[in-house]
C-alpha cells in the first residue's frame, strides 16, 4: 500500500493512473482493504490531485472513492471528511461522460448509506449537476444519474424536496418511455423514493403525467422494472384518497391485478400493499378493488406464498378491503377467506406479526359480516375471542331473517351455540340470550346439552295412569 | 189657708222640684250614658252602613276593572297561542319540505346510487380498455424488440461472414457451405458472397487512448450490453468506421494517447 501510494506521486501520468486503478481495485475487494486505503492517507492526496489531472486520472480517482465508500457509512464519512464530495462534484462538471459517470456513481455510493451523507452530497451542489447528467445522451450516464438521485431521495423529505426543486421529476418522467431496461429500473425507483415522503411530492410526481405511461412497464419482461413500478404505484396510492382515486380512474387496478397474477415471490409485495392502501382509503375504492377481482387474486397470493411477511401483507390487505360495509365483508367471505384467516391466526407456526394481523383483519371483517353461510363454519373452530364476534353477528342477523333462522337450526348452529359456555353477565352470554330469544323455547331446550338425560329422568319418575 | 196651701204647695213644689232635680240628677248620669250609648251605636250603624256602601261600590269597581283586564290578557294569550299554533304548523310543514328536499338532494348529488353504480361500471370498462391498449403497446414493443434482435442476429452473421470470408467457394473448389449434394447453397455461402471488405474492428478499437481492459472493469456493470441504445452512439469504434478511409489509416499510426 505505501508503495502504491508513492507510485501515485510518480511523474509519468499513465503510471499514476494505473496506480490509482490498482488502489481502487484493492479497495473494491473488501472492507478491511478499504480501511487500509483510508488509513494510508491516500484519499486526501487523490482529492488534491483530482483538480489538476486529466480525465483518465479523474476517472480512476473517482473509481477509488467509490470503491472505498461503498462498504460502510464510516468509510463514506472518511471520504466526505477529506473533501471527496467537492472534488467529485467538480468532476461532474467535466465534459467527458465517463468521468461524469464515475463521479456520479461514487456520489451514489456515498449517499446510499444514510441521510447525513446524502445531505453533505447535496450541500456540495450535486443535484443540479446530476439533473444535467440525466439529459446527456450517454445511456450509462443517465442510468447512474437516476440511481444516484434515487439513493439521495430515499432518506428524508427535505432531501427529496431539494432534488425535486431542481426539476428532476420532469426529466425522470420523460425517461419512462425509454427502451433501456436498466434505465427504467432506476427511473422508477427514483420516482417511488421521491413520492413516498409526502403528499405534495407525490402530487408533483403525478402531475408529471407519469401514470398511464407507467402501466405499460408493468408488463416489462424485466422483473425489477415491474417491481419498481408497483412500488411507485404503492407509494402514490398510500398518500391520499384522491391520489388513489386517480390511479383507479386511470385503470391501474386491473394492471396491478394482472401483475400479481404473473409474478411470484417477493415481487408481489408492492402489488399486494398497493391494493391494501387503495382499499383502506374509502369504501368506494374498496368496492372498485373487489369488482376488479382483487379478492380472488389476494386469496391466491395468500395460499401460494410461503413467506410469513408476504402472508401478513396479504392478510392486512384483505382486512382493509373487507372492513367497510357488509357488502365488502360478504365479498371477502364468499371467497372463502374467513376460515383461512382463522387458520392463520390459530396456527402455531405463524409468526407474531402474522397472527396479530390476521386477528385484527378477522375481527374487523367479522364486525361487518352478515353473510350467514360464511359465519357458520367459524362457530366450530374459533377461539373464544373470535367466537364472541361471530355470535354477536348472528345475534344481529337472526332476529330479522326467518330463512336464516331455519338454516341455522338445521345446520346445527343452534346446537353449537348452546354448547358454548360463557360466564353469565359477559357479552357472549348476552349474545347467546339474544339468539335464544329468536327461537321458540322448546327448540332451545331440545338443543341444549344434556336434554336427553333430563327426558330420561322424567321417564323414570313417570307413572302411567 | 190658701196661703198655707200655696205655701205647702210651694213647699211641696220645692220639695218636689228638689226631689225631681235630685232624681234627675241621679238619673242624668245614667241617662247620659244611655244616650251616649244609643248615639254611639247609631253612629256606628251609620258608619257601617257607609262603609258597606263604600265596600260594595269598591267591589263593583274592582270587579269591572278585573274583568276588563283579564279579558284583555286572555285576548292577548289567545292571540299568542294562535300565533304559536300557526308557527308550529308552519315549522312542521317546513320540516317536511326540508326533509323531502334534503333526501332528494343527498340521493341525487351526494350519495347518488346510480352514479356510483355507473362509476364502478366505468372503472371496469376503463380497466378493460387500458388492458387492451397496454396489450397492444406491449405487442408492438415486443415486435420491435424481436425486430431489433433479428437485426442484431443478422449483423452478427455478417460479422462472422467477414471473419470467415476465406471459406467462400471458388471456381475450382466448392466451399464448406456449398456442398455439391445440396440443391441450393447454404445461406452462409450467399452471405459470404455478398460481403464486402471493411476495416477490421480490432484495429479501430485502439483509439480510446485508455487501456480497454480497465475501462471495461470500471464501467462494466452499468454499460450494459454491446449495442448502444441511444440514437447517437458514442462508441468510438463506430465513429471510426464511419469516417473516410484516410482517417482510419491515420489511427493505425497513432500511439496510445495519454
Amino acid at each position: 500500500m505505501p508503495m502504491l501510494r508513492s507510485l501515485m506521486l510518480d511523474a509519468v501520468p499513465s503510471i499514476q493512473q494505473m496506480a490509482a486503478v490498482a488502489v481502487g481495485r484493492l479497495a473494491d475487494h473488501s472492507h478491511s482493504l478499504a480501511e487500509a486505503v483510508v488509513k494510508e492517507d491516500i484519499l486526501p492526496q487523490l482529492v488534491r490531485s483530482l483538480a489538476t489531472q486529466n480525465r483518465f486520472y479523474k476517472k480512476a480517482a473517482a473509481f477509488v472513492l467509490r470503491a472505498v465508500a461503498k462498504h460502510s457509512p464510516e468509510l463514506s464519512g472518511a471520504v466526505v471528511d477529506c473533501g471527496g464530495v467537492d472534488a467529485l462534484v467538480l468532476c461532474l462538471e467535466e465534459f467527458d461522460p465517463e468521468v461524469k459517470e464515475a463521479a456520479a456513481w461514487a456520489l451514489g455510493c456515498i449517499a446510499r448509506h444514510n441521510a447525513s451523507l446524502s445531505h453533505s452530497v447535496l450541500e456540495a451542489g450535486a443535484a443540479p449537476l446530476l439533473v444535467l447528467c440525466l439529459l446527456e445522451p450517454d445511456m450509462a450516464l443517465k442510468r447512474i444519474a437516476a440511481s444516484t438521485l434515487s439513493d439521495i431521495c430515499k432518506h428524508t423529505p427535505e432531501l427529496a424536496q431539494t432534488v425535486v426543486d431542481t426539476g428532476a421529476i420532469a426529466h425522470l418522467s420523460q425517461m419512462i418511455l425509454s427502451r433501456d431496461v436498466k434505465l427504467k429500473r432506476q427511473v422508477f425507483s427514483a420516482l417511488s423514493q421521491i413520492s413516498k415522503h409526502s403528499v405534495g411530492l407525490a402530487e408533483l410526481v403525478v402531475e408529471a403525467e407519469v401514470f398511464p405511461a407507467a402501466f405499460v412497464s408493468l408488463k416489462d419482461p424485466d422483473e425489477y422494472v415491474r417491481k419498481n413500478v408497483a412500488t411507485l404505484m404503492r407509494e402514490v396510492a398510500k398518500q391520499t384518497p384522491e391520489l388513489s382515486q386517480l390511479i383507479v380512474n386511470c385503470g391501474g387496478l386491473s394492471k396491478v391485478i394482472d401483475y400479481l397474477g404473473e409474478s411470484r415471490g417477493q415481487l408481489r409485495l408492492p402489488g399486494i400493499m398497493m391494493l391494501g392502501y387503495v382499499a383502506a382509503h374509502g369504501e368506494g375504492l374498496a368496492m372498485a378493488v373487489i369488482l376488479c377481482k382483487g379478492v380472488p387474486q389476494l386469496a391466491l397470493c395468500l395460499s401460494e406464498e410461503p413467506e410469513q411477511h408476504m402472508k401478513a401483507a396479504a392478510v392486512w390487505s384483505i382486512g382493509q378491503i373487507g372492513h367497510h360495509t357488509p357488502e365488502h365483508a360478504k365479498a371477502v367471505a364468499t371467497a372463502g377467506l374467513l376460515p383461512k384467516l382463522l387458520q392463520l391466526y390459530t396456527d402455531a407456526s405463524s409468526s407474531e406479526d402474522l397472527q396479530a394481523k390476521s386477528k385484527k383483519a378477522l375481527k374487523s371483517i367479522l364486525q361487518k359480516c352478515t353473510y350467514v353461510p360464511a359465519l357458520e363454519p367459524l362457530l366450530y373452530d374459533a377461539p373464544s375471542n373470535i367466537l364472541k364476534h361471530v355470535v354477536c353477528q348472528f345475534s344481529k342477523v337472526l332476529p330479522h331473517d326467518s330463512k336464516a333462522r331455519r338454516l341455522f337450526v338445521t345446520s346445527g348452529g343452534l346446537k353449537k351455540v348452546q354448547e358454548i359456555d360463557a360466564e353469565p353477565g359477559s357479552a357472549l352470554q348476552e349474545y347467546i340470550n339474544a339468539i335464544n330469544s329468536c327461537f321458540p323455547e322448546e327448540i332451545v331446550r331440545y338443543y341444549s346439552p344434556g336434554y336427553s338425560e333430563v327426558l330420561l329422568q322424567r321417564l323414570e319418575s313417570y307413572q302411567p295412569a | 189657708m190658701a196661703d198655707l196651701l200655696i205655701l205647702k204647695q210651694a213647699e211641696e213644689f220645692r220639695k218636689e222640684y228638689f226631689h225631681r232635680n235630685r232624681q234627675a240628677e241621679e238619673n242624668r248620669q245614667k241617662e247620659t250614658q244611655a244616650a251616649i250609648r244609643i248615639q254611639s251605636w247609631f253612629r256606628a250603624c251609620k258608619v257601617r252602613a257607609y262603609l258597606s256602601h263604600l265596600q260594595k261600590k269598591a267591589i263593583i269597581i274592582q270587579k269591572t276593572w278585573r274583568g276588563f283586564a283579564a279579558r284583555a290578557r286572555v285576548r292577548q294569550m289567545v292571540k299568542a297561542a294562535y300565533f304559536t299554533v300557526k308557527m308550529n304548523f308552519y315549522n312542521e310543514m317546513a320540516v317536511r319540505i326540508q326533509q323531502r328536499w334534503k333526501g332528494f338532494y343527498v340521493r341525487k348529488y351526494v350519495h347518488n346510487f346510480y352514479a356510483r353504480k355507473t362509476y364502478l361500471e366505468q372503472i371496469l370498462i376503463k380497466n378493460e380498455l387500458v388492458r387492451k391498449e397496454l396489450d397492444e403497446i406491449w405487442e408492438a414493443q415486443k415486435r420491435e424488440n424481436e425486430h431489433l434482435e433479428a437485426v442484431k442476429q443478422q449483423k452478427n452473421k455478417i460479422h462472422q461472414a467477414h471473419q470467415l470470408h476465406y471459406l467462400i467457394s471458388t471456381n475450382q473448389l466448392p466451399g464448406v457451405f456449398n456442398s455439391p449434394y445440396r440443391q441450393t447453397p447454404h445461406e452462409m455461402e450467399l452471405l459470404l458472397r455478398q460481403v464486402k471488405y471493411q476495416v477490421p474492428a480490432s484495429l479501430a478499437h485502439k483509439d480510446t487512448g485508455y487501456p480497454r481492459g480497465i475501462r471495461d472493469s470500471v464501467g462494466v456493470s452499468f454499460s450494459g450490453c454491446l449495442e448502444s441504445e441511444g440514437p447517437i452512439s458514442t462508441r468510438t469504434w463506430d465513429l471510426r468506421t464511419r469516417l473516410p478511409p484516410i482517417a482510419s489509416r491515420n489511427t493505425r499510426q497513432k500511439t496510445k494517447r495519454l
